[in-house]
């Protein structure tokens, strides 16, 4: 336990030496880990692609895959069921206008890194990333948003425009 | 006003200040006029005493008591204060949990009816097999297991915590008869006690070309949000007790991320990854949830920030008054831009004001209660109370809030979503029978 004399000496130290003798003093109690242990985990995609695996997948092998595993919530062909409906939408005017992946995602990429982590609902990280792609390409396809041939991979996923990228204003700049 | 109160005199009454119509007394009424004095207004108390009963001993009092619990359990007199569920079976869809705000007091909320949002249900987590992986661009990738954070240098701060759909009825076109705890039970407070999330931050060494950091959840969805690396190195928290003891499951047990003051859903729970990166990710939940569509048809991206608010809890819908005499109006303000700095209630919609007191301490962005001595003639009154923070900023009325952010053109559910991040001025009106409804004014 430290004297009172002694612990204003510990805080004239820190003063002195700044953050590089709290940093000296840190616990230092986490244990490195290489990239190759943090794979299963490493699933963020960002908007310009990075993170995207390796795969590919097409409309007409995601429209298979939606009838087995996502159809029962979202509707055959996307239409919606008791969850959310993945194609189509009216243009968004309000607050009651109703938000869709064709009238409000700003990122395709979005579709791709939310499947991955969070569908299907009861078997979330079920999906092979060909799948994945393949589902993303059905959704995109729906909502003629790409062509109803073109496979989606980490080269073209990212190059897909959505419709809404522009309808946004940052909140408060000053926080970012 | 009554020419005759029921209270024991007159001139007692007249002797309190009143500070603003309908009866709002000053806020230091009772300091000032002395303990006899704080006597005399409590009307309800000088009623009772007119029909005085005899005084007995109970059967409690009789007999030797329960065996003390291991684990203590309130009164069963008070199995109605409860969270409201939006989804008591757990289907395919979110869960919230509201809190009671009108059955509560002080300023923190209870670990058991803290309120919770989980989109797909609280993960049984073990403890000793959690991992939380600190990667991306960092010089050095660490892991920390619950044992290691456990040894780090801790902090301890009230926090509130408000979803940022905390009072979306709010947005109707017509006020939605329901109770606090349905239109503002999105929003709680705790003292929250962990590891500063800068101090792991450093040790991993930050990138300088690091701008954001996703974090994310060990929950079936895998909940992930970006957060800009300034917030991480200012205020943010790996919370691993939550009022004292360990979290609770629905508030992310075993550890949580804690941003003072922002959009509940980014203080990610089950926390168990936080990747450095120069992009922000637009998960599904900041590219498309929590983004708020303005009347025209763009909509807020990145709102964040959870700004000055303040409602009344006492008395609300539900709380019926029981005849004219004193009470005591009082609510909760917090503000995610720092301390609460005054709260003005209101008994006549908004035409006279009085300042209320606040419970010390003010802490910054955490609840603050404020409190006004009332006394109620039995006419209608209009109840409203307005908070401003210590950066400047006032609560809005929901008349400049809508202006801004518009309102439905239908009436929405009261358990929906219409928008988000509503914190303008709430109205409760009381009628001449003491119901209390809710108003717009």
């Amino acid at each position: 336990m430290y004297t009172r004399k002694l612990r204003g000496s510990v805080v004239v130290l820190t003063l002195i030496l700044g953050s590089s003798a709290a940093f000296a003093q840190a616990p230092n109690l986490g244990k490195p880990i290489n990239p190759a242990e943090i794979v299963a985990w490493d699933i963020n995609i960002l908007p310009d692609g990075t993170g995207l695996p390796p795969g590919s997948g097409t409309p007409a092998e995601g429209a298979r895959i939606y009838s087995a595993k996502c159809s029962a919530c979202h509707g055959q062909n996307g239409k919606g069921g008791p969850n959310a409906a993945l194609a189509g939408g009216n243009p968004i005017k309000d607050m009651e206008s109703e938000k869709t992946i064709a009238n409000f995602w700003p990122f395709a990429t979005t579709i791709f890194d939310y499947i991955r982590r969070a569908m299907p609902w009861r078997q979330p990280r079920s999906l092979a990333n060909d799948e994945v792609y393949a589902l993303t390409a059905y959704i995109l396809s729906l909502n003629k948003l790409i062509g109803e041939n073109d496979a989606m991979n980490a080269q073209t996923l990212p190059k897909v425009r959505m419709p809404n990228q522009g309808g946004f204003i940052i909140r408060f700049p000053d926080k970012l | 006003m009554r020419t005759t109160p029921r209270i024991r005199s007159e001139r007692d009454w007249k002797n309190m200040e009143q500070i603003a119509g309908n009866g709002l007394l000053h806020r230091r009424a009772f300091l000032r006029g002395g303990a006899a004095l704080a006597g005399a207004m409590t009307g309800y108390t000088m009623v009772q005493s007119a029909s005085a009963q005899q005084l007995v001993d109970d059967p409690w009092s009789l007999a030797p008591g329960a065996a003390v619990p291991d684990y203590g359990v309130r009164s069963r007199f008070e199995k109605n204060v409860v969270r409201t569920l939006s989804n008591p079976t757990a289907e395919p869809r979110t869960q919230h949990a509201r809190t009671p705000h009108h059955l509560l007091n002080g300023t923190f909320t209870p670990n058991g009816l803290h309120f919770v949002i989980s989109h797909a249900g609280d993960p049984d987590i073990d403890p000793d097999k959690h991992r939380l992986a600190i990667h991306g661009l960092v010089k050095q990738p660490l892991v920390f297991t619950l044992d290691a954070l456990g040894r780090y240098p801790m902090v301890s701060r009230m926090t509130f915590l408000e979803c940022g759909g905390n009072s979306a009825p709010l947005f109707s076109k017509e006020p939605i008869q329901a109770s606090v705890q349905a239109l503002h039970g999105l929003v709680s407070c705790a003292e929250w006690t962990g590891v500063r999330l800068s101090t792991l931050l450093e040790e991993a060494g930050i990138d300088p070309k690091a701008k954001w950091l996703i974090a994310e959840g060990a929950d079936a969805p895998h909940l992930s949000r970006s957060v800009p690396l300034s917030k991480a190195l200012d205020d943010a928290m790996i919370a691993l007790y939550q009022n004292g003891e360990r979290l609770m499951p629905g508030n992310g047990y075993p550890m949580r991320l804690i941003l003072p003051g922002w959009e509940g859903n980014m203080n990610i729970k089950w926390l168990r990854r936080i990747q450095l990166t120069e992009l922000p990710g637009m998960s599904f939940y900041e590219a498309r949830t929590y983004a708020p569509i303005l009347p025209g048809g763009k909509a807020y991206q990145f709102y964040f920030l959870q700004e000055v608010k303040s409602f009344i809890t006492h008395p609300s819908p539900g709380l019926a008054l029981k005849g004219p005499g004193f009470y005591e109006i009082s609510g909760v303000a917090y503000s995610g831009n720092g301390r609460i700095s005054k709260v003005m209630v209101s008994a006549d919609g908004g035409r006279s004001w009085a300042q209320a007191a606040l419970q010390e301490a003010v802490q910054s962005k955490a609840f603050t209660r404020f409190r006004v001595p009332w006394r109620w003639d039995g006419g209608a009154a209009v109840l409203q109370s307005r908070a401003w923070d210590e950066a400047g900023y006032a609560q809005p009325t929901r008349g400049e809030l809508v202006a801004v952010r518009g309102e439905t053109t239908r009436v929405p559910p009261v358990t929906g979503f219409p928008s988000q991040h509503y914190n303008a001025i709430t109205t409760w009106a009381v009628d001449r029978n003491g119901e209390v409804k809710h108003v717009y004014a």
